[in-house]
């Protein structure tokens, strides 16, 4: 077919194949500097019984690190995927609350004390989990977000898979939905527990 | 054959524009494109020190120091790997703010420090534009599923 | 129930919109009048049944129903009524639908105003229109659904987005859809003509006011939002180069040049491949606009996670959309006949240079957009394109266009003279040049891009105004002048007013480019801080109860020589339910100048009622640009009443239907 108008159907079909690229592409995928290390190191207060906990009391299984808060809408939607796969009981599920009261903008956390903060935090964390079910072996609290820090925490909600011997295998930049449950997560978790 | 004449120096006019567009549309994007380094490149000196380029990372709790001026700020911007200083002159944007995302456009000094000419926070952790906020709606519809399935 | 029966409507609408599509089109191909007259009630019945779905999330929107899950996301009770309206639009879901709406509406639109058409032609178009809104409707019913249920219903909603709680944002979406989906009947024009291979010109004439129409309506939706940019985001900017932006005026651009393409294949029969061709690319590039910023391949660091399904789903429609119609363009296009010839210098040599440098305009935009998609693809790095780029390319591009607007109107059709136009422009040539060399002088220092500016601008407004007066001294008759003026045609004054906000718009964005003047100061209550013949008082910050926010308020005074003192209220407001900060910035606006100013922060947090920084500007010339867009959209609002769209159409249907027999 000789066609002098051929070209524009070409140069479509070639804007189509970046498109479809660009679609398996996320333009927000920032790559973590810590997969593959290990999980940093903090002692932060439980929220059910306020004894101390570190990620080395999780050696030698694979557990899984979510960042949550209150006040953070996505967690919402993120939370029955969290509370399905709490159900499955494949793997332990640590809580991490982060900035509970601090990060709530509509609060004014400066003009608390910090006792009143940690007992404001402690009421709003459980209040949620008892209203949206709570798949966590146990939650700490993040007053100041220090431990976030450590571990990058661009937003809530974030996740981290870290395995046996305390390296982090996997992060997730915003909620985790089912696709990367059942395509990411699970396999990974298969991989990592034989 | 006069029309024909014109016409051919018609098509060759238009061919001599478009080349020229092309050249200055490829040296435009040359000089004007922003790669994006994050704070660990810088350290590591992948980033190039005679052009603009984005960093990108949080704002470290604690860092933002504000000159006597008012309007001339400081802060560290860090992936948890490295920790780039920033400077920047003028108001910063809304969302801006310590322990939160952030990113900045600008140059690197020979002294480490990353000059900003523009800033740009992320989105707080808690508000999403409408686009993006409705890219979850597949999570939360399932989500759905879930709640009436345990119900 | 009411959710229910919206989404029983937009349901229902799925197989009407789909049977009407397909028998029209079928019917017209094979000449059953019986399909073809079905075109008529389907889309009247697609509208109803688009129109219902809508109230019904209006419905559910004001009566604050949190157990639809889109309304608990975008609403809240305590949200003022015209925003819980308007915030059916605030999101994905019901911002789709507002589409659909729209398309619904100029498919029912194009259905009683194409009375003229033949019937064949008119079910072509209509079966189009149709096919394109099932499409939209899958969409919507399987990846976005805004009548989902939230079971529980929730107790409070999340409240919509506080940037969207403005008069700006209010009617930026519906004007800028209304152009987008306008489109979409030149769209269906372009391919029933080549579904029928009648390109001809009366399909040009009937194409040109839905196409100006559409026009119309994106210029005023892409110059509110760039009005609500600038005194919403706090930065006294008017336009970014935002991907989000693009990809609205690379559908502006495109269709500015289907604009006078159109004129040349109506008037001349000329340029009718090229015509269809940016009829069909106007569409798609609308098109691809939804795409980019809905699928958010490209929305950058604002946003978290994207939805692959929505992205596939929108790119496999676009594949069928556009990828049909060029398809049948390539099979059509060779047997379309070129038309009247014309010479090197002719009417038409100039739109057609025209056309090229509008296209050339497009492409680079659509390149620059598109780059960082390319270069991620190629997995060479992550990259922004930013401002400089866009501005270095498109100032040499403009330019040329800009001085042939002046040209253009001047030049007969088939061929011209150079000598003639030369004689007919040596005053206004010189008066151009003169205003160059000496008006940006007014503002103190001469600066190139201020001469180019304003001779440009200077240009296009006195050759369109020489040209409006020699046409009416040439059929001005025994009459006055100013009677003949009058008597002009619509799309006469259509075309020079729009060309006069062109000026306008140019003169505003050189003139603030180069003279606007900013300080960034921490101000104390009592700190005055002078700039460019303006002097603010700051008087302290107040904290402010709003409907749905808290606010501190600060006090300006604006102080001008021999003015009296005027009072000027920025704001920063923290939305409870979003907890979200927005900067409102006060402005004193005025024809010659703004003076405005916004908060930035408090030097202490704890202290608001102390220093703060802030940020003032004086921005000479800058309402010029939005007052440019508005002259331009109105021009072409003008030039969609004019008399020969309406009386000749009857006329010229009988012509054709004539010559086919």
């Amino acid at each position: 077919m000789n066609n002098r108008y051929l070209w524009i159907f070409a140069a479509f079909a070639l804007l189509v194949v970046l498109l479809a690229i660009g679609l398996t592409r996320d333009p927000r995928e920032i790559p973590s500097p810590l997969i593959g290390k290990s999980a940093p190191e903090f002692v932060l207060p439980r929220l059910d019984d306020d004894r101390p906990f570190s990620p080395k009391d999780m050696a030698g299984q694979v557990w899984l690190l979510n960042v949550w808060a209150s006040w953070c809408a996505s967690c919402r939607d993120e939370h029955p995927v969290l509370v399905e796969l709490a159900r499955k009981g494949l793997l332990p599920i640590v809580g991490l609350n982060y900035k509970e009261v601090r990060g709530d903008l509509s609060l004014d956390a400066a003009k608390l004390t910090p006792e009143a903060e940690k007992l404001q935090a402690a009421v709003r964390a459980n209040q949620w989990l008892a209203a949206h079910g709570n798949p966590y072996a146990l939650s700490v609290l993040d007053l100041d977000g220090k431990a976030g820090i450590d571990y990058g925490v661009y937003g809530v909600p974030e996740t981290y898979l870290i395995d046996k011997n305390g390296i982090i295998r996997f992060k997730q930049i915003g909620p985790i939905t089912p696709e990367v449950l059942e395509n990411k997560l699970l396999p990974l978790i298969a991989r990592l527990n034989a | 054959m006069k029309a024909r004449h014109q016409r051919l120096l018609l098509i060759a006019a238009a061919l001599v524009a478009l080349g020229l567009v092309a050249v200055l549309v490829f040296s435009a994007l040359k000089e004007n494109v922003a790669f994006f380094h994050s704070p660990a490149d810088i350290e590591a000196g992948k980033a190039p020190k005679d052009r603009i380029f984005r960093v990108g990372g949080l704002v470290e709790t604690g860092s933002l120091r504000r000159q006597e001026d008012g309007v001339s700020v400081s802060f560290i911007v860090t992936d948890s790997v490295a920790r780039i200083p920033v400077h920047y002159k003028g108001i910063l944007p809304n969302l801006f703010s310590e322990g939160k995302g952030v990113v900045a456009q600008g140059r690197l000094t020979d002294d480490g420090v990353f000059v900003a000419q523009e800033v740009l926070a992320k989105h707080d952790e808690n508000y999403m534009p409408p686009e993006a906020a409705q890219a979850l709606q597949k999570a939360h519809d399932s989500g759905i599923g879930n709640q009436k399935a345990k119900d | 129930m009411i959710p229910e029966l919206g989404l029983f409507s937009l349901i229902l609408a799925l197989p009407v919109a789909l049977c009407t599509g397909v028998l029209a089109l079928w019917g017209a191909q094979r000449g059953r009048p019986a399909w073809i007259a079905l075109a008529k009630s389907g889309s009247v019945a697609l509208a109803l049944l688009v129109g219902v779905a809508y109230l019904c999330l209006t419905w559910a929107f004001v009566q604050n129903d949190f157990s639809v899950l889109y309304v608990a996301q975008q609403s809240s009770s305590s949200l003022p009524l015209l925003y819980r309206v308007t915030g059916v639009w605030g999101g994905h879901e019901g911002s789709l639908l507002l589409w659909l709406l729209m398309l619904a509406g100029w498919t029912a639109l194009a259905r009683f105003y194409s009375r003229a058409l033949p019937d064949v032609l008119r079910a072509r178009v209509l079966g189009v229109l149709c096919l394109v809104a099932a499409g939209f409707l899958l969409f919507i019913l399987f990846t976005s659904n805004p009548f989902l249920r939230l079971i529980p219903g929730a107790a409070e909603g999340r409240e919509l987005n506080p940037m969207l709680q403005d008069p700006g944002l209010v009617i930026h979406p519906p004007l800028l859809y209304m152009g987008y989906v306008g489109f979409s009947v030149a769209y269906a024009f372009a391919v029933a003509a080549l579904l029928s291979g009648q390109l001809d010109a009366a399909w040009a004439r009937w194409s040109r006011p839905w196409t100006l129409a559409a026009w119309a309506f994106l210029t005023l939706g892409i110059a509110v939002g760039s009005w609500w940019a600038y005194y919403e985001l706090g930065w006294g900017g008017w336009w970014f180069w935002d991907p989000v932006e693009n990809a609205s005026f690379m559908p502006w651009l495109a269709g500015t040049a289907l604009i006078h393409s159109l004129a040349v294949t109506e008037k001349r029969g000329s340029f009718k491949n090229w015509t269809v061709l940016l009829a069909v690319s106007t569409f798609s590039l609308s098109l691809l606009g939804t795409f980019l910023v809905r699928s958010g391949v490209l929305t950058s660091v604002h946003a978290f996670a994207n939805d692959p399904a929505r992205g596939i789903f929108i790119l496999a429609f676009l594949v069928a959309v556009i990828g049909a119609s060029l398809l049948l363009f390539v099979w059509r296009a060779p047997r379309v006949g070129l038309g009247g010839r014309f010479a090197l210098l002719s009417r038409e040599s100039l739109l057609l240079v025209n056309n090229l440098l509008l296209a050339v305009a497009t492409g680079t935009v659509l390149l620059g957009t598109l780059y960082p998609l390319i270069v991620d693809a190629l997995g060479v790095g992550k990259i922004s394109v930013g401002p400089p780029y866009f501005n270095a390319v498109f100032v040499p591009i403009m330019t040329p266009l800009l001085f042939l607007i002046g040209i253009g109107p001047f030049a007969r059709w088939k061929t011209a003279s150079f000598a003639e136009i030369l004689r007919v422009h040596k005053w206004t040539l010189g008066i151009a040049v003169l205003a160059a060399l000496t008006l940006p002088f007014c503002h103190g220092v001469w600066k190139p891009q201020v001469g180019l500016g304003v001779f440009l601008a200077a240009w296009i407004f006195l050759a369109a105004l020489l040209h409006f007066f020699r046409q009416a001294r040439a059929t001005q008759g025994g009459g006055s002048l100013i009677a003949s003026a009058l008597k002009q045609p619509l799309h006469f004054w259509g075309m020079h007013l729009a060309h006069i906000g062109v000026a306008v718009f140019v003169a505003g964005v050189t003139v603030v480019g180069a003279y606007e003047a900013e300080k960034n100061v921490k101000m104390a209550p009592g700190d005055t801080v002078g700039i460019d013949g303006f002097r603010f008082r700051f008087l302290g910050v107040q904290s402010v109860e709003g409907p749905n926010y808290q606010a501190l308020r600060g006090e300006m005074e604006l102080l001008e020589n021999d003015r009296l003192p005027r009072r000027l209220f920025p704001e920063k407001r923290f939305y409870r339910h979003s907890a979200m900060p927005m900067t409102e910035a006060a402005i004193d606006a005025g024809l010659w100048r703004d003076a405005y100013v916004a908060l930035g922060d408090p030097l202490d947090r704890e202290r608001p009622g102390g220093e703060w920084v802030v940020r003032v500007y004086v921005k000479p010339l800058v309402n010029w640009i939005w007052g440019g867009a508005f002259l331009m959209a109105l021009g072409g609002l003008l030039a969609l009443f004019d008399r020969r769209y309406r009386n000749r159409r009857r006329a010229v249907a009988q012509e054709n239907i004539a010559a086919r027999n």
